[in-house]
């Protein structure tokens, strides 16, 4: 039993470094969500900006939008924020944002800071909605198709190569689709 | 051709420090006295050589010469000079020099002032330390050498990361390193016990300065980067929960656990494999901090250059010494255990507690820092686990810690006594009660923060008891060094804490959009907002603002916030401005400038925000001061009249 308790911290520390070195190996990859080609999970949150009106999922019907699921306390947030003050300028599919767990003061702190590139935003402060969302943490991004499915989620945050390569097409094809 | 020498006295180190690692080492397991001897010399060689190849990268600086790479690309002509000889350290490579210069100077000091040890404990505990010192060199010859030329030269630098160009960052990673490489001295010294198999109140003795000693570079290290964070981040906060800033967190924590379970061991001659545990611990979260922030494994604000390969390398530093140590520790630490009665109502079993706490701390900051990673190891990629977590968790862990060291000097070694706690502790309460009050009645009322000041007054004058009653008492027992540095640290701890429950609390902040010439009141204060007029500094242009603090049309302060834009291109840095004082700091940071020549301005009105600094200040210098206690001298000097008769008679 003794024995056991001494040989302990050394099994520990061998499990952490096979995690770190998977850590160091691994790409993050597209996982799969269940909620991939299923109606967005209704929601009613009241607006970050305007909070005595509410927003809801039928706010994203009729055309391709993105849900950014983003707080203040976020630091992976503002690396990926340029990008998308840079898809607010340059795109017409509309981005909207989901504030998870923030107090809403230093959410509009943070955006007069840093720029604001949302249509709307939802505040969920208690985070209900991310668990219905099914959010691992944040950042993470959705993009819904014109019949208000989900047909993707990126998990982390968007780098500009995985902007170019893999989400920007992704949104472009809904497009053509909807447009079809 | 300064860089060329360089390189080569940072390989004749390498090659030096693996000697000073394998001779003794070999020597006490083969039992050789000469090669044992042979530690003292290589290391000084060793040393030797690294101080010239860190003389050699700071020439190149000072002329900056881009044509070696690492000054092209941390360097700019314009580069002021102090910020020339800092920018040293202001990138990967050349910090890992100064972690190698570190382990150097901790070596020669203990090389130094241990020459009292017994040969073979000297010589494994310099083994050790020249087996990190290779380990560390290696890793910067092969993946990350500073030396590295550019040919040809580009005609100008790219300049020092602006975030870096600050007064505070010039001695934050020294002292952040003198406390992370510290920390490798106990684990030499817990490493040598485990390879002799001894492990007594001498041992314990001989670690304990150097412990302490480490601990007060890192208390100070993290204290300058808080106080950092606050002055150029602008967002007003001193503590992030920061990958970072965790990174260093969790070694101070295990620290300042393995200092109090040193003291049983020397007192009480318990705790032994859970010491060595320790030792191990503050050292394994010193090198995993180490690979968090260089191998960029984790997203973090300080976003240092990330290399996969440097990441690897780390690991295998990493698994190499935190695996070898606790193979080890499995093998031997069965026969430091003793079969001991503990009472928990005495210091020991109060100590015990405090470990327990503190311990389950530093888990609890692993955990939330290392979320992401494994998230991210099962390929659900990167996210952050942000101060909702570490807030949730950490109040109700650390608290407990505060009420005990109230209890330090009231309860006794062996058994504590009920009615000498009684009696010491009846007027640190009373105190405790009348402040929090007093303070409630001035209006700083609530369940957390009528608690927090509770806690920290109690545990500021139960710091203070013992001291003021040997002094009233006249008694002949004179208070060491080593209590008065612990007095200073546990009032140091009162004082932080009662700064963190006031900012906490008190802390209020509002952005205002103004126009110049307009006015906007704020916390009873008058803000004034002047202008903003465009401003020159030497690698840097610079918007600067100017907003007049007045209180009852009475002149408070004149404050300047700047918005710089350095040359080289990147973020433009806050420069908060910042009216100081022992209550309260007024912080204005000037934000973007918006339609009609209007500025968003942050102003904040901070109380006692300088407390947490003084309190982690005072911690640190009540370390240094229990290190120097004589106790540890003497000790030393009468195992030196011990060795030199052994020799004599060897003789």
């Amino acid at each position: 039993m003794n024995r056991w308790v001494l040989i302990a911290p050394i099994l520990v520390v061998g499990v952490l470094i096979a995690i770190f070195a998977i850590g160091l190996t691994l790409d993050p990859s597209r996982v799969p969500s269940p909620l991939i080609d299923k109606p967005s999970p209704a929601f009613e949150l009241p607006s970050l900006r305007a909070p005595d009106q509410l927003l809801t999922e039928r706010r994203f019907a009729g055309q391709v939008s993105i849900v950014n699921v983003w707080a203040s306390w976020c630091v992976p947030c503002r690396l990926e924020h340029p990008l998308w003050m840079e898809w607010a300028e340059t795109s017409d599919v509309p981005l909207y944002g989901l504030n998870y767990k923030d107090a809403p003061r230093d959410a509009l702190a943070w955006l007069a800071r840093h720029g604001d590139p949302y249509q709307a935003i939802a505040s969920d402060r208690a985070g209900n909605v991310g668990i219905d969302w099914g959010v691992y943490g944040v950042p993470e991004t959705f993009v819904i198709d014109a019949s208000g499915r989900i047909r993707y989620k990126h998990i982390g945050p968007l780098d500009p190569t995985s902007m170019k390569n893999t989400f920007r097409p992704i949104v472009e094809q809904l497009l053509q689709e909807s447009g079809a | 051709m300064i860089p060329e020498l360089g390189h080569f006295a940072l390989c004749l180190a390498a090659g030096l420090a693996l000697m000073q690692c394998v001779a003794p080492i070999s020597g006490v397991v083969l039992r050789r006295e000469r090669w044992q001897a042979m530690a003292w010399p290589l290391a000084v060689g060793q040393v030797v050589f690294t101080i010239i190849a860190y003389g050699a990268l700071t020439w190149s600086f000072i002329h900056v010469d881009f044509s070696v790479r690492y000054v092209a690309t941390n360097a700019h002509s314009e580069l002021p000079m102090f910020y020339r000889i800092s920018a040293v350290w202001g990138g990967h490579e050349g910090s890992l020099l100064l972690w190698v210069l570190m382990l150097g100077a901790w070596t020669l000091l203990v090389a130094g002032l241990n020459r009292s040890l017994p040969r073979d404990i000297g010589a494994s505990v310099l083994g050790v330390m020249g087996a990190v010192s290779c380990a560390f060199l290696l890793f910067t010859l092969l993946t990350s050498n500073p030396f590295e030329r550019l040919i040809p030269a580009p005609p100008e630098g790219q300049d020092l990361n602006p975030l870096l160009q600050d007064p505070g960052l010039i001695i934050h990673p020294p002292m952040l390193y003198m406390g992370y490489v510290g920390f490798s001295v106990a684990f030499a010294f817990a490493v040598a016990a485990l390879i002799s198999g001894r492990l007594d109140a001498a041992w314990a003795r001989w670690t304990r300065p150097w412990t302490t000693l480490a601990w007060s570079f890192l208390t100070v290290g993290i204290l300058l980067g808080s106080w950092w964070a606050y002055n150029e981040l602008g967002w007003g906060g001193w503590w992030f929960w920061d990958p970072v800033e965790n990174a260093s967190f969790m070694p101070w924590l295990i620290g300042t656990a393995l200092i109090h379970s040193l003291a049983v061991t020397e007192k009480r001659g318990m705790f032994k494999a859970w010491t060595v545990l320790l030792a191990i611990s503050a050292f394994a979260l010193s090198l995993l901090g180490t690979f968090l922030v260089r191998s960029g494994v984790l997203v973090s604000v300080h976003a240092f250059a990330t290399d996969p390969s440097r990441g690897v390398f780390v690991l295998m530093i990493f698994g190499f010494f935190v695996g070898g140590a606790l193979l080890l520790f499995a093998l031997r630490a069965a026969r430091f255990q003793v079969r001991q009665q503990l009472t928990l109502f005495s210091r020991e079993g109060l100590l015990l507690l405090n470990n327990v706490f503190l311990s389950v701390a530093a888990l609890a900051v692993l955990l939330g820092t290392l979320y992401p990673l494994f998230v991210d190891a099962m390929g659900l990629g990167k996210l952050s686990v942000g101060p909702p977590y570490f807030d949730a968790v950490f109040a109700p862990l650390t608290m407990p810690l505060v009420l005990l060291v109230g209890f330090a000097s009231a309860v006794m070694w062996k058994r504590g006594d009920w009615s000498r706690l009684r009696r010491q502790s009846l007027i640190p309460i009373a105190v405790a009660i009348v402040v929090a009050v007093l303070m409630a009645l001035f209006g700083v009322r609530g369940l957390g923060v009528s608690a927090a000041i509770l806690l920290a007054v109690w545990c500021m004058a139960g710091a203070l008891a013992e001291p003021l009653r040997i002094t009233l008492r006249r008694s002949r027992v004179k208070m060491g060094r080593a209590q008065w540095g612990m007095t200073l640290a546990h009032i140091g701890l009162g004082v932080f804490v009662l700064g963190v429950a006031l900012v906490n609390h008190g802390s209020i902040e509002r952005d205002v959009r103004l126009v110049p010439g307009a006015t906007t009141e704020f916390a009873g204060y008058a803000f004034k907002f002047v202008g903003v007029a465009r401003d020159e500094g030497p690698n840097y242009d610079a918007d600067v603002g100017t907003v007049e603090v007045s209180r009852d049309g009475k002149a408070v302060a004149t404050l300047n916030p700047e918005k710089r834009y350095y040359r080289m291109g990147g973020n433009p840095m806050t420069e908060a401005a910042i009216d100081i004082s022992p209550l309260r700091d007024i912080y204005v940071s000037l934000g973007e400038p918006v339609q009609g020549g209007a500025w968003i301005l942050r102003l904040y009105v901070k109380p006692l925000i300088r407390w947490i600094w003084s309190g982690a200040l005072l911690m640190a210098l009540g370390g240094a001061l229990a290190a120097t206690d004589r106790r540890y001298r003497l000790q030393s000097r009468a195992a030196r009249t011990v060795t030199a008769e052994a020799e004599s008679v060897h003789a």
